[in-house]
């Protein structure tokens, strides 16, 4: 009879995982607050071009987007294979891009409406033709503020 | 006979794998990258009321065609030299010492046939409408090089550091209001030195 029960030799203890949840739930709530979601499905090749003097787009809630781009493989036949403007998951006409930006600056908030930006991708395969047509669409109703989204690189592999 | 001990524990155990599965999704939906791009204010449609008589020698004509290649000032150049061209016209100064728009910092040859100083110098961008998109990217890009070299320049000799760099910084979200004040004054009075005035004619339909 002893008062100190002998340790049984050779067995290690196991490691404890009773905190595991807990370092989880901290990387979970990271991700949670940095996640932002896809809004929007691509329908067009969006290859941007690269540019050099490129400016970050800080504060994703005052920015519309608006994609170009040929449409892809599965939307080829209907659409054909001329670049198309896709807003908001629907292909659209340059007529439309009026509505769009009105429609979408009413959604936001007062302060907001008059600071917004409206971010053109377009694939680097698109003619200039049918952007002047949304630049002039963009005038029309006053949304002045634009940004040509690129990727960053050597602007002059766009053109090789 | 009654339980005597209180309800018995709920079995957390399986809590972590309910903590990953939620984390998992998060992990894959995430997109932390933003997007960056060049910045651009297109003019109002409304011409303004009172016309501007602008000289001719004030504005560097850049015409890009539907094949890519580039017509500044009457005459072809190649895209890579765009930038250092366009840089002599902007930094040309030629307005002679005296007048009221002499330019004090420029370096350039102050040639008289050019621009007479940065706050004049126009530059006017026409493209065709078969213009391909990543050349005219390229192009712009070319053109907001030259003004940011030369504000990098400016801001090299009285602050002692990049323009760019001062513009992120005064543009980052995190950078403290007390700097942001500080910068505020610095980014104003680089742009005022060299404005950046880029013209977007209409597209030529021809």
């Amino acid at each position: 009879m002893s008062k100190f029960a002998k340790k049984k030799d050779g067995d290690l203890p196991a490691v404890s995982t009773a905190s595991l949840p807990d370092i989880v739930f901290m990387l979970l709530f990271f991700f949670m607050t940095v996640t932002v979601m896809k809004d929007s499905s691509l329908k067009v090749e969006n290859v941007l071009p690269n540019a050099s003097e490129i400016k970050k787009l800080e504060k994703k809630d005052r920015v519309i987007y608006i994609y170009v781009g040929k449409p892809t493989q599965e939307y080829e036949k209907v659409f054909g294979t001329e670049p198309k403007i896709q807003l908001n998951d629907k292909f659209a006409k340059p007529a439309e891009v009026g509505d769009y930006i009105l429609g979408e600056r009413a959604k936001k908030a007062q302060e907001l409406q008059n600071v917004l930006t409206t971010a053109l991708k377009v694939d680097k395969n698109a003619n200039m033709g049918l952007i002047s047509d949304i630049k002039h669409e963009l005038r029309k109703v006053n949304a002045l503020k634009v940004n040509y989204t690129t990727y960053e690189g050597d602007a002059f592999r766009n053109i090789q | 006979m009654p339980r005597r001990a209180g309800a018995p524990e709920v079995n957390a155990g399986s809590m972590a794998d309910i903590a990953f599965l939620l984390l998992i999704f998060f992990l894959v939906t995430t997109t932390i990258e933003t997007d960056a791009g060049l910045d651009r204010m297109l003019p109002p449609i409304e011409p303004p009321e009172t016309d501007v008589i602008i000289k001719q020698k004030n504005i560097f004509q850049v015409n890009i065609n539907k094949n890519g290649q580039l017509l500044a000032d009457d005459e072809l150049v190649n895209l890579k030299d765009l930038r250092t061209k366009a840089m002599a016209f902007l930094d040309n100064g030629g307005a002679p010492s005296g007048s009221p728009d002499y330019c004090s910092y420029c370096k350039g040859k102050r040639d008289a046939s050019s621009s007479d100083s940065p706050a004049k110098a126009i530059i006017s961008l026409k493209n065709d409408r078969e213009t391909k998109y990543a050349t005219y990217i390229t192009v712009q890009n070319e053109l907001v090089g030259a003004y940011n070299e030369l504000r990098n320049r400016e801001a090299k000799r009285l602050y002692g550091r990049d323009f760019t760099d001062m513009e992120a910084e005064y543009l980052n979200p995190e950078t403290a209001a007390s700097a942001k004040e500080d910068l505020k004054e610095k980014v104003k009075r680089i742009q005022e030195l060299f404005p950046q005035k880029l013209s977007e004619a209409e597209t030529s339909t021809n």
